[in-house]
């Protein structure tokens, strides 16, 4: 569909939040606590957190929890019952305040989630999500999304984008998909005529550092390079990068037994973890941290390209932020694209 | 800084050590670590107030081990955190050479781990006056309300472990919640395996934790899980004579003697 440009005044903008509240939605917008930045259920416009260049966490939890329960299991002497997740019990949800990236980020976790099974839980969690997107006024040093493919005012991925026109100004509000035209549709006097503003003028300077493309055409050939235990020489092998990461989409499955009967539950998993490719021989095909560094990488700008025709990376810039060990993936991906090959 | 750099690249020509570990400029005004293998990478290294990042860690990882002889730029609680190491066998003199800072940001030569240990003994831990407030706090909160507090602060962890990353005394190569048959923690990251994760990791470290918040420093959630730790170090000073590490002395937590104070157990 064409896009709408309405005008949403910023006194009205509770409005919209009070009215989504009221009409049955759970509102995921961003909280902080101790500094840090995290999507989880808002009660009031007022908690809601502001003046951040990017949250925290990303707002993949939407649709892919830390530890999501599958099923439940019983066994008894007739034999074993199991019982799925009940799609009436998940509830509807407008995520409030994600920024283009993290928008851009569905599309990318989507790809994996469907790539060649379709993903049910996960479908089902989406398809009850509606995105609200927020355009960035300011970026930082760790922003990148327009080296890869993305922009601070860019529309994909969100059903309503806002951008706030100047400082302390009103919003332009872009309707881009039939759930946002729902939502506008539900109190059409809150978006108001808002003629043809210049909305580049609002956004955030975002400069491009690198080509994606080139990236993904250097990594085929340096799978050996020493490149990557330079680069990785100071990683931990924690999996804070992947956990922050909107588009890191890996999980364990572990199975929560109390007796006869427990729960299957889909947790979170990373690459980076020495754990996570050990084999029940004891023979690891990653065995050293500058292996999964790579296959991080690989993962993101090599592998996705190839099969799902998406790349892993929005360019958010949260892996670098939250990294103890300061491994700027910026920085690793300029000197990928320079390496001599 | 500039002796220290000269310093470093002395060792590095003469082979007495292969790689210096120190810190450079990082990111966004931080600083980062530097692993220097050639005398001119000494260059890079930088010396002040943000190097807080406990570089220990690195010393038990395999790939730089693998390097060689290891010369390591050490403030006191990196010190501290080595001859904690050494006490538990996992670092020794043919290994590692401390190149060490003192507090008032002096560099100081130390010819093997027996004169690091008898810098180290000079200083207490001394827990920072803002945390020992609200460890204070939090002691004088009923059980209910405290745990309340634990499972506020808890609740975000997302187990991504970089706390066990960057600890210098999480060295283990198969860490106990990592194990699946049997599971002894549980891995999802809801309230109880948060709770039951958190809890084994101050255990694990009692006794040994050198107080360097690099745990604390690495959360990307900004978890106070420091207090956990040094919850446990004003204990053994109040009740057991303190902790300080040496490395032929017996373990806070690990020996027992029948008159040890008990007082302090909830």
């Amino acid at each position: 569909m064409n896009i709408e440009k309405r005008l949403v005044r910023k006194g009205s903008l509770e409005k919209l939040f009070n009215l989504l509240k009221n009409n049955g939605n759970t509102i995921m917008g961003p909280l902080e606590r101790n500094g840090k930045t995290r999507f989880a259920s808002v009660n009031s416009f007022r908690d809601i957190a502001s003046g951040y260049v990017q949250t925290t966490q990303s707002s993949k939890e939407v649709a892919f929890p830390r530890a999501e329960k599958i099923l439940d299991y019983s066994k008894n002497a007739a034999g074993m019952s199991v019982k799925g997740i009940d799609p009436a019990e998940i509830p509807q949800v407008v995520l409030w305040g994600v920024r283009p990236c993290d928008a851009m980020g569905i599309g990318e976790l989507s790809a994996i989630f469907n790539w060649d099974y379709k993903d049910k839980i996960y479908n089902n969690r989406l398809s009850r999500v509606t995105v609200i997107g927020f355009s960035c006024e300011k970026a930082d040093e760790y922003c990148f999304c327009t080296s890869v493919g993305g922009n601070p005012g860019s529309t994909e991925g969100s059903d309503i984008l806002l951008t706030r026109m100047g400082g302390d100004g009103d919003f332009l509000a872009e309707i881009i998909t039939g759930k946002g035209a729902r939502i506008a549709a539900l109190s059409p006097e809150l978006f108001e005529e808002a003629g043809n503003p210049e909305k580049d003028k609002f956004l955030a300077s975002v400069p491009v550092r690198f080509e994606r493309e080139m990236i993904s055409r250097k990594l085929d050939k340096i799978f050996e390079s020493d490149e990557w235990v330079s680069q990785s020489l100071k990683c931990l092998g924690c999996g804070a990068c992947a956990y922050v990461c909107p588009t890191c989409a890996c999980f364990d499955i572990q199975d929560e037994a109390h007796g006869r009967s427990g729960s299957r539950v889909r947790c979170w998993d990373s690459c980076g973890f020495s754990m996570f490719t050990l084999h029940t021989s004891g023979h690891n095909p990653r065995e050293v941290q500058s292996q999964r560094w790579r296959q991080r990488i690989m993962h993101k700008f090599s592998y996705m390209p190839d099969r799902l025709s998406v790349y892993g990376c929005t360019g958010c810039g949260r892996c670098s932020r939250a990294c103890p060990a300061d491994m700027n993936i910026l920085e690793h991906l300029i000197s990928i694209q320079e390496a001599e090959v | 800084m500039d002796e220290l750099r000269k310093k470093a690249g002395e060792l590095l020509e003469a082979s007495a050590v292969k790689v210096i570990i120190g810190y450079e400029n990082g990111s966004d005004g931080k600083t980062r670590a530097l692993f220097a293998e050639k005398p001119e990478e000494t260059a890079r290294l930088v010396f002040d107030s943000r190097c807080v990042m406990n570089l220990a860690t690195y010393v038990t990882k395999k790939e730089v081990r693998n390097k060689g002889r290891i010369g390591l730029v050490a403030t006191l609680p990196v010190m501290r955190a080595v001859i904690q190491l050494a006490s538990e066998h996992q670092v020794d003199d043919a290994g590692l050479l401390v190149i060490g800072i003192t507090p008032e940001s002096k560099m100081v030569e130390f010819k093997d781990l027996a004169e690091v240990e008898a810098f180290v003994h000079r200083y207490q831990i001394e827990i920072d006056s803002k945390q020992k407030e609200m460890l204070d706090k939090l002691e004088k909160m009923t059980p209910s309300e405290r745990w309340d507090f634990w499972i506020r602060e808890l609740t975000p962890c997302f187990k991504c472990y970089a706390c066990r990353a960057a600890c210098p005394m999480c060295y283990c190569h198969r860490c106990t919640v990592d194990f699946n048959q049997p599971q002894w923690v549980p891995v999802p990251s809801h309230e109880l395996g948060n709770i039951e994760w958190h809890i084994m990791r101050a255990i694990h470290l009692a006794g040994r934790c050198v107080d360097c918040d690099a745990c604390y420093n690495a959360c990307p959630l900004a978890i106070p899980l420091n207090l956990l730790t040094k919850r446990m170090l004003l204990d053994a000073k109040e009740h057991l004579g303190g902790y300080q590490p040496s490395i032929k002395a017996d373990h806070l937590m690990s020996t027992y003697k029948p008159d040890d104070k008990d007082n302090f157990i909830i």
